[in-house]
């Protein structure tokens, strides 16, 4: 926070530290002028806690999202079928993980470890995104995913670049510039399936299929049944509801399905002129639920497996950390990393 | 592109494959890492060493022919690289002992090739500079699990026995690919020795020359796991004949 406001706010805590008064009702005064400036709110502030809980919970499900999000796509980097898809593939994957620890860091400022939320992911006490509960099963998913997945999610994100945290607002930048590399490839991907034979047709058509409604769901539930959705666009941590976004989202995609040739899985799919959108078809809540609360296609799998990394890694921390330990003072050069 | 005689060409097409099935067939193993790499700053390493040996592969495959033809379209037979790059990751010592006998190999080929005026100059001397952090991130991880706790030690010293007999391989001459071969594993033996000791391991007394692996790979005679690892990486494209990706 820069201004008249946040001055206020950093003012306020160093008076009560000096005169050790607690003047709790003067910091909320001046975080929400903060917020109202459309200020951004920094480590060091003064914070309501159920803001700082609420920006934990979703900036660590975001971080989770992106390791989380790693296996879907990497199910296909040992059997990419160019080299130069298998190189743009290796990439994407390796920004994710650096998502990941982008995302962390911003996590980090809140007063939580990243091992401490690792922990919550593995026990399953917090959730990652429902989307990368569905399995990847042919080459074109991958493409589907960029293009729709990839382009959910920044349809999202781009929005969080202007969120009160400011922590997490920059790592969103630079999280959205990645991003949108993706889906520009995914697309590009599933457009030389859709040129190419029949059988590369119909495998991009059945991803889109596939994966059409799934990412529909990323927005999250309707307006009425969103539980965090209006304080935390009070707090302007949210910018648009999950109805905005999702609409926007269908906006976006149904002239770019068009000029890749492939359609959308949905009857309901039509332009409304009175609206200036485009109305479409009611999204299963049963299925979206069902894989939230764990019962997707792959749910175990995924958790499974990040628990087993993290379990077979261990000996390969603690003998770092032992390393570290001993080598501290000496000139090994083996503390650098 | 630089003009050879016409008699230089086999050899340099030879060398290519040598050099590039190398890089490829790494970057591969790399790349089943991902997912599963014990912290997260290891995912990003091994998925940007993966994707440097790619790179590299990439353009000495075209220097030989089609990329993809060369990689998607060649049987296990036909494949020039060295042993050692083929073996399973096993586990993350196996992995890094791996990676710190190629990337040493490759840290002092490419310097020596970067330095003279062959065909393969331009490249190496940008690989290279790839290759210099590649070994930097092997010696620091063969410290840390060398003279880390005793499970890694134990394991550190279990993968460099395992992958020991294949490292002579490195050193036997191949076609078109003008070096020292002598002066290179001298070089070799001394760094990599010196790490190792450091690292409170043993270095090795056993065979690395003339041992049954010894200059194998490059007449395309392999370990059992290839096949398997090359009937997973070509299997897509092949059951697509003729598609483009």
């Amino acid at each position: 926070m820069a201004t008249a406001a946040a001055r206020d706010t950093a003012d306020s805590r160093a008076f009560d530290a000096l005169t050790g008064t607690d003047d709790t009702a003067g910091h909320q005064r001046a975080f929400d002028a903060a917020v109202a400036a459309d200020e951004r709110i920094e480590p060091r502030d003064w914070m309501p806690d159920a803001y700082r809980a609420t920006l934990v919970r979703q900036i660590a499900q975001h971080a989770h999202s992106e390791i989380i999000g790693m296996q879907p796509e990497a199910n296909w980097i040992t059997r990419a079928p160019s080299l130069r898809r298998k190189a743009i593939l290796m990439a994407k994957v390796q920004d994710e993980a650096g998502h990941g620890l982008y995302l962390y860091s911003a996590a980090e400022t809140l007063g939580v470890s990243r091992e401490e939320l690792l922990d919550k992911l593995h026990s399953g006490r917090q959730k990652y995104s429902s989307i990368f509960n569905y399995p990847t099963l042919t080459w074109a998913d991958v493409g589907a995913i960029g293009w729709l997945v990839d382009g959910a999610a920044i349809t999202n994100q781009v929005p969080l670049c202007r969120c009160s945290y400011g922590p997490y607002a920059r790592a969103m930048v630079r999280v959205c510039k990645e991003e949108s590399f993706h889906q520009r490839q995914g697309y590009e991907l599933l457009l030389a399936l859709s040129k190419g034979t029949p059988e590369q047709h119909a495998m991009a058509q059945d991803a889109v299929d596939r994966w059409w409604w799934p990412s529909l769901m990323m927005f999250g539930p309707p307006d009425d049944e969103s539980q965090h959705s209006a304080q935390s666009m009070a707090w302007k941590i949210k910018r648009h509801s999950n109805d905005e976004l999702r609409q926007r989202f269908v906006d976006i995609c149904v002239p770019q399905a068009e000029s890749l040739g492939l359609t959308l899985p949905d009857p309901d799919l039509t332009w409304n002129e009175e609206r200036g959108h485009h109305d479409f078809g009611t999204i299963d809540w049963t299925e979206f639920w069902d894989v939230l609360k764990g019962n997707g296609p792959c749910n175990e799998e995924r958790l499974t497996r990040r628990r087993r990394a993290h379990e077979d890694g261990a000996w390969v921390r603690e003998a770092a950390a032992a390393h570290a330990a001993r080598h501290t003072n000496s000139e090994t050069g083996a503390t650098r990393a | 592109m630089t003009t050879t005689p016409a008699e230089d060409t086999p050899a340099r097409t030879a060398a290519a494959l040598a050099l590039g099935d190398d890089a490829l067939v790494l970057s591969h193993r790399l790349g089943e890492w991902a997912g599963h790499a014990p912290v997260l700053e290891e995912e990003l390493a091994l998925a940007n060493i993966a994707l440097d040996l790619l790179g590299q592969a990439r353009v000495l495959l075209s220097m030989a022919g089609d990329e993809d033809e060369l990689a998607f379209l060649r049987e296990e037979r036909a494949f020039r690289n060295l042993q050692l790059v083929e073996q399973p990751n096993t586990d993350f010592a196996h992995t890094i002992a791996r990676q710190l006998f190629f990337s040493a190999h490759q840290y002092l080929l490419y310097g020596e090739l970067a330095a003279g005026d062959g065909p393969f100059a331009p490249l190496a001397g940008k690989a290279v500079k790839e290759t210099a952090y590649h070994r930097d991130h092997a010696e620091q991880w063969t410290l840390r699990l060398g003279d880390g706790t005793d499970e890694s030690h134990a394991r550190m010293q279990r993968a460099v026995d395992a992958l020991w007999r294949y490292t002579g391989e490195m050193f036997q001459p191949v076609d078109g690919v003008d070096a020292d071969r002598p002066a290179l594993e001298a070089a070799w033996l001394e760094w990599t020795g010196q790490v190792l000791r450091r690292a409170t391991l043993t270095v090795p007394d056993g065979p690395r020359t003339g041992a049954w692996a010894a200059g194998a790979g490059r007449q395309g005679l392999h370990t059992e796991p290839f096949g398997r690892m090359l009937a997973e990486m070509q299997h897509l494209h092949r059951s697509h004949p003729g598609a483009a990706w």
